[in-house]
């Protein structure tokens, strides 16, 4: 039985796995950025993501050029951030965590409902330029698209980090990611924070929404990747941005082999909860997650 | 004490009068001037979710446990009763619905057990795989379904000692003794020992377990009761509302369209609940007769779908901001202005 098995085919679907985590990570870092600075789970995230793709693509189809596309799907991101924060966010300041959630349940109805009516519901198809061909690294197939994919989220990682590193808005956000009262008393203007935090998750919320737009097509479902970006978070922390990706990994590479290994014993389609099981088993012994800060205590 | 308690809002009647009233006309008026579409299309849809609301709301206003899995429960009850209706021998209907319950009970105690160690969002995330394994389960197992072809299958006819409940008032007069028999006992174990526990628990679990009260049995335990009422909800949405059983309807939306009504009608609440149910069922139906007759035809099931998700998306939003109380606050404020007036007069 060991004899026979297949080391090839074994590290092939483990890297398809891991890539596929990668884009799992992809939806998980724009979760983070707000959940760092405000402490809220944007449920709405996904329907950001489908907004941003869709937007992106119909500008496209009528005409625009790519980079002008971009730019002007990012600033109509930037304008729905600061509509998000003048008419929710502000006047819910100091509630609850759970009320910001519920509140962010409610702008992710709005944002998908407001993206399907302006722009119709059928499925759009994307193309990024790059095509999805598999390559042979070491004897081993790997999606040229996934390694794409795998690139954009190291680069976009590394900017995030080098942005809070160094940068003094990156800086005022770790300052009310620490503590939001002491940032106010020192003088930071939480509104301007939480807008740029929210337009920062839209520019992530636009790239992963042409990534995975380009993959599934970009349509109403898509908004569904959200639920596959939760277990990565619950696994990695809700307030890391490493954790996302290594949680992705870890998701990505366990849902594949499952899928291949074990998913014949369950009938198949166990991609839907298996992700799920794999965080909660691996809460169930550190239940702060694989890099995420002291226990979160109550909402 | 009871005078303290009275003197803000000077009660001129006792508080069981309102409820055995409502009972009365549910019971006694609306069978008799009821159309078939007020059962069908209003009364029944706004009873099963107005009891799945009260369940959750158990769990998650007097608990403080967010779930997101409400609708996997109702599929469970659904399911369970459907299956016991069909391979027990000459068990009665409230059997099966019993035995429905204490199944989606159980599956409610296994997937409650990572509240014992996770907290907040990271149980609201864990809660969702209850939502995508019980769904999964019922559509990959056709066992569940009987081995029916699509998955959808016939409700047996509702019937109670050999008499039968077929047209739409018998339906109706069937959920509302269920729902007023559990509402009732939800309302009664709120305000006793275990109720208070709960609502310990939810506003600070240390100094709960320093009183004494067992946390982590109580967390079980309001995950049994809440997903017991949760899925005999699920009997009565499936078996007399809509007749038929599908996983499909069960889906994550049903779940958040269940945490909706607890938000719209006031979190801790038991009144609540049926107040958020009524407009969650009320307003679609409003919002489409309103379209149409405002635009006429270009308001196609499309756009009404759209606009139903963003004013519903809006409406969440205005009450958490506006009403963090829900509907069932300013309902007590209004009754409470009424009477002033009243009685001033």
């Amino acid at each position: 039985m060991i004899a026979d098995f297949d080391y090839q085919f074994f590290i092939e679907v483990l890297v398809g796995g891991l890539l596929s985590g990668v884009m799992y990570s992809l939806v998980a870092i724009g979760f983070v950025l707000i959940y760092k600075t405000s402490g809220v789970l944007n449920f709405a995230q996904g329907a950001m993501l489908l907004f941003a793709a869709l937007t992106f693509v119909s500008l496209v189809e009528r005409g625009v050029p790519f980079a002008l596309a971009l730019v002007a799907t990012f600033a109509i991101m930037v304008v729905i951030s600061i509509a998000i924060e003048r008419t929710v966010l502000r006047p819910l300041t100091n509630k609850p965590p759970i009320t910001l959630f519920m509140a962010t349940l409610g702008l992710s109805y709005i944002i998908e409902g407001a993206a399907q009516l302006i722009w119709g519901t059928q499925v759009h198809g994307l193309d990024l330029g790059i095509e999805d061909v598999p390559l042979e690294i070491g004897g081993v197939l790997i999606s040229q698209f996934d390694i794409f994919a795998a690139v954009v989220a190291a680069g976009m990682v590394v900017v995030l980090s080098l942005f809070f590193r160094y940068t003094r808005i990156g800086l005022a956000f770790r300052a009310v990611a620490d503590d939001q009262f002491a940032a106010l008393a020192v003088g930071l203007r939480l509104p301007l924070i939480w807008a740029t935090v929210w337009a920062a998750a839209g520019l992530v919320a636009l790239v992963a929404g042409l990534l995975w737009g380009a993959r599934l097509g970009v349509q109403f479902s898509l908004s569904l990747v959200v639920l596959k970006a939760l277990p990565v978070l619950v696994l990695g922390g809700f307030d890391s941005i490493l954790g996302a990706i290594a949680g992705g990994l870890l998701i990505g590479a366990s849902e594949k082999l499952a899928e291949v290994y074990i998913g014949d014993y369950f009938g198949g389609g166990i991609e839907s909860w298996f992700a799920y099981v794999v965080a909660l088993v691996f809460l169930l012994i550190r239940p702060s997650g694989l890099f995420g800060q002291k226990l979160v205590e109550r909402v | 004490m009871a005078a303290i308690a009275a003197d803000f809002s000077a009660p001129v009647l006792p508080k069981w009068i309102a409820p055995v009233l409502l009972l009365a006309f549910a019971y006694g008026v609306v069978p008799l001037i009821g159309s078939s579409y007020l059962f069908e299309a209003i009364l029944l849809p706004f009873l099963a979710l107005g009891l799945a609301g009260v369940g959750l709301n158990i769990l998650t206003g007097y608990a403080g446990q967010v779930s997101l899995g409400s609708a996997a429960f109702m599929a469970a009850g659904a399911f369970a009763a459907y299956n016991f209706n069909l391979r027990v021998e000459g068990l009665p209907l409230i059997g099966s619905i019993v035995l429905a319950g204490i199944v989606a009970a159980s599956i409610g105690i296994v997937f409650g057990l990572p509240s014992l160690r996770l907290k907040g969002f990271y149980l609201a995330v864990s809660t969702l795989a209850a939502q995508f394994f019980v769904q999964w389960a019922l559509t990959k197992f056709s066992w569940f379904s009987n081995n029916s072809a699509s998955g959808v299958i016939d409700a047996p006819r509702l019937s109670i000692g050999g008499f039968a409940l077929d047209g739409a008032v018998g339906r109706y007069l069937f959920a509302l003794t269920i729902v007023s028999i559990l509402t009732f006992l939800a309302y009664r174990l709120v305000s006793s020992q275990t109720g208070r526990n709960f609502i310990a628990i939810r506003d600070n679990e240390t100094a709960a377990r320093i009183i004494g009260i067992p946390v982590l049995k109580t967390k079980l335990l309001a995950f049994a009761i809440s997903s017991f009422i949760i899925g005999v909800a699920g009997v009565i949405w499936a078996f007399a509302y809509l007749r038929t059983v599908e996983p499909d309807g069960f889906d994550l939306d049903r779940s958040f369209q269940i945490l909706f009504i607890i938000i719209i009608g006031g979190l801790a609440s038991i009144g609540g609940a049926f107040f958020g149910a009524a407009l969650i069922v009320v307003f679609p139906l409003a919002l489409s007769r309103l379209g149409g007759f405002l635009l006429g035809d270009v308001f196609d099931s499309g756009v009404l779908d759209m606009s139903q998700r963003i004013v519903l998306g809006a409406l969440i939003i205005l009450f958490l901001i506006l009403e963090p109380d829900g509907l069932v606050a300013l309902w007590d404020r209004v009754r409470r202005r009424l009477l002033f007036a009243w009685q001033s007069t």
